[in-house]
């Protein structure tokens, strides 16, 4: 994020501040150098005339001392052809002494050793500012705001928000925001849907910005808009579908730990930043940058509130079973994002079961519902299994791939239930499949097992899918890069 | 005090582009059917079909792989190219 640095004059250059102790101290040091035309420049960060020599320069804006990242004063570089050949930092006779190939460097009485003091360049709160006028930056279009407009209301105005409201994209917030990945504000992470516009990190950022986001969420987000844009997850579909679905992340691997995502208690509901943000940064995204507007591309009849972004992460620590992406054939140390086409969530109560059995059959009668009971295979769902659910299948030995089986055979119908007219309801299968049975998922990848949720509570969670497969959206799960 | 932020959008603007005109007549046109490939659509549009034939128009169908996701390119072109009008079917 730093341009090229600066040419500097050949010898040596010293960056101090006032306010250090340490630089105070080396003073006749520094005096000894420039006398004897070894110090090319003193750049001084917080008092211009500080120390009083004639190579002392104002560097009270920071650029040199940002632009050569500067991290502690002082800093002693050696230069030649007017870049820098070496440092060293803080004080210490001896190292100084062999840096500059002077053995009686300084006053004799003087103190042999101090440490030094953090550079101004590195002060938390002039990050933003010094991005801004130094560093790379950024492509955008600057829009100011009228002194009269209130910032907030500004955004609604322009039709930024997802109905909530947003936090002001400033180029110190974007630039900030851009310090969470190692990517190019540049870089092209796919053609965002619907109107197929070229996606760079850039606009991820600023809309992750707006969403809420901190820094460190700003990889997941990426990710997940590079899945979103691909052919096989369909975004366009899934926004443009009557029906009421959005994209659903999950994640796996430490960044749930490292992000502070919840994955227990609660954890599809509100009070996570993590889990609250990301989600939203993406659909934020396909809003502004792509175009997606409801009542516009987007057709939902109903729509959901997932649709404001729904983000959650499994409970990996707790779980009995390996996690959902070392399913994958991820390892645990691995992040990843899951993307799926998903309605919001819905509850499987069941406070009665004891035996696996019993508990398998009954979730697949709540699974049974998904979309329409009469419609099956074509529909895929995520089953988030509460902790007391999931020791029901765990104390008798069952894995997840079994308790998957047996909750789908439990699903399997005979088909002349499900066909159009059956049961008195027009809604239903084509009469092509009489005769026959079929489960209600496809049994390869029709039903998705997460573990998550409080420990208290015999319930389990569906959330029901679109249409599944390559006609429509085929769920999709990336690894996380920073 | 003014806050500046960044633009969150494409920064694009959508092209405008003129309609071509209006068909005076359906007689001796090449009318394109598009069936989305939502169920029953076929059934919709046959009965189109018959009616423009009836009227004069020579009827080509076309047909999108899926419903869910845009028309591809080659079949746009393919329909700009071959046909004076187009009708597409929704259909459920």
């Amino acid at each position: 994020m730093v341009n090229d640095r600066p040419r500097l004059p050949d010898g040596y250059v010293a960056f101090v501040k006032r306010d250090c102790p340490t630089c105070e101290l080396i003073v006749p040091v520094l005096k000894q150098l420039a006398d004897t035309n070894l110090l090319g420049a003193i750049y001084t960060q917080d008092d211009p005339s500080f120390p009083s020599l004639s190579v002392t320069k104002d560097d009270t804006s920071l650029k040199m001392s940002f632009l050569h990242e500067i991290e502690t004063v002082p800093t002693l570089l050696k230069t030649k052809d007017g870049s820098e050949t070496g440092r060293i930092v803080g004080w210490s006779k001896q190292e100084w002494g062999s840096f500059c190939d002077i053995e009686d460097l300084g006053p004799k009485d003087m103190r042999s050793y101090s440490p030094g003091c953090g550079s101004r360049n590195t002060d938390p709160d002039l990050q933003g500012e010094l991005r801004k006028n130094f560093g790379e930056g950024v492509s955008s279009r600057i829009i100011d705001f009228a002194s009269a407009e209130d910032e907030f209301e500004a955004m609604y105005d322009r039709g930024w928000s997802d109905g909530l409201p947003l936090i002001p994209p400033t180029i110190e917030r974007v630039l900030a925001m851009l310090e969470g990945t190692s990517r190019q504000p540049e870089e092209v992470v796919g053609l965002a849907p619907p109107n197929l516009v070229t996606l760079t990190v850039e606009k991820i950022a600023i809309n992750a910005v707006m969403a809420g986001c901190k820094p460190e969420y700003l990889p997941v987000v990426i990710t997940a808009l590079e899945t979103a844009c691909t052919d096989e997850f369909n975004m366009h579909g899934v926004l443009a579908t009557t029906m009421p679905v959005g994209p659903v992340l999950f994640i796996n691997g430490p960044i749930r730990k490292s992000l502070g995502m919840n994955s227990g208690m609660n954890l599809l509901g509100q009070g996570n930043r993590a889990n609250s943000t990301i989600g939203r940064a993406l659909q934020l995204t396909i809003r502004n940058v792509g175009g997606g507007r409801p009542a516009e591309i987007d057709r939902a009849t109903h729509g959901s509130p997932a649709k404001y972004g729904l983000c959650f992460a499994e409970d990996e620590e707790s779980s009995p079973w390996p996690s959902y992406s070392e399913d994958l054939g991820f390892s645990p140390s691995q992040n990843t994002v899951t993307l799926f086409p998903g309605e919001g969530p819905r509850l499987i109560c069941d406070q009665l079961s004891r035996s696996p059995d019993e508990l398998a059959r009954s979730l697949a009668s709540g699974l049974l519902g998904n979309a329409h009971p009469k419609l099956v295979m074509g529909f895929d769902c995520i089953l988030i299994i509460g902790p007391e659910h999931a020791s029901r299948f765990s104390e008798a030995g069952w894995s997840k791939d079994r308790v998957k089986e047996e909750i789908i055979n439990c699903t399997v119908r005979e088909t002349d239930e499900l066909i159009r007219g059956a049961g008195g309801i027009a809604e239903g299968l084509p009469e092509a499949f009489a005769g026959t049975s079929l489960p209600k998922f496809r049994p390869e990848g029709g039903l998705i097992i997460v573990y998550g949720g409080g420990e208290a509570g015999l319930f389990s969670t569906i959330i029901g899918g679109w249409l599944s497969g390559p006609k429509g959206s085929q769920y999709q799960t990336r690894e996380i890069t920073p | 005090m003014t806050t500046s932020v960044l633009d969150p959008t494409a920064e694009e603007e959508s092209e405008n582009r003129v309609r071509i005109k209006r068909l005076t007549s359906i007689n001796g046109a090449t009318i394109g059917l598009l069936d989305i490939s939502k169920p029953r659509g076929d059934i919709f549009l046959d009965t189109v079909q018959s009616l423009l034939e009836n009227a004069g128009a020579k009827v080509l169908r076309f047909t999108k792989p899926t419903f869910s996701k845009p028309a591809p390119v080659d079949l746009r072109h393919e329909i700009a190219t071959t046909c004076d009008a187009v009708i597409e079917a929704l259909a459920d």
